[in-house]
């Protein structure tokens, strides 16, 4: 739940999914779920050589099991605050 | 649960005390990553920033009798990383040098 509310804050902000077949895309976040799929805008494939059939794609969702890595601006996450949500959140995981 | 003196009681308390230390994160498909912790849920799904990802790519050379081929290393780095849980292998916390 702690990973799905920090991308919430992050919806219009400009993300790059990097996908477990390498294809990597940047696009503005627009809407993100529980299983954290992903909904982004105005896309841009990076390497479109690679990817020429994904020149014509302006914006996709993506099944949130095939991402590996999201690359998130920095200046739009706030670490102290996401380490004392860590925390909180082991917290209430270990009284259960 | 006795409260230890190191106050791990869980695998996940290894974790929890690495949070905004630099970990090392092996992954699936021969990539290895170290970053400084963020968050982290019970997935294993990671926030990481400054994070270097360094990925292994072994070329199988033929009529090489030591069975070893050439290993290329490619790294890059990221400034803000969201790290899928299911890609993780094991995460080890900071040594203490």
């Amino acid at each position: 739940m702690l990973i799905f509310s920090v991308f919430k804050t992050l919806t219009d902000q400009r993300v790059t999914v990097e996908l477990k077949n390498d294809l990597s895309i940047s696009g503005v976040l627009k809407s993100v779920d529980q299983f954290l799929n992903i909904r982004l805008d105005s896309i841009k494939v990076l390497d479109e050589t690679r990817h020429p059939h994904m020149m014509a794609v302006k914006n996709c969702f993506i099944r949130g099991s095939v991402v590996r890595y999201v690359q998130l601006p920095a200046e739009h996450v706030d670490t102290q605050l996401l380490e004392d949500a860590t925390r909180r959140e082991a917290a209430n995981q270990a009284k259960r | 649960m006795d409260p230890s003196s190191t106050g791990i009681q869980e695998p996940f308390d290894l974790i929890r005390l690495s949070l905004s230390e630099r970990v090392f994160v092996k992954l699936r498909g021969d990539r290895e990553l170290t970053g400084i912790l963020h968050a982290y849920d019970g997935h294993m799904n990671l926030i990481l920033s400054d994070a270097e990802e360094t990925i292994m790519i072994v070329d199988p050379v033929d009529g090489n009798f030591e069975g070893q081929g050439t290993v290329k290393v490619a790294k890059r780095k990221m400034e803000m990383l969201f790290v899928r849980g299911d890609g993780v292998i094991l995460v080890s916390p900071p040594s203490r040098t």
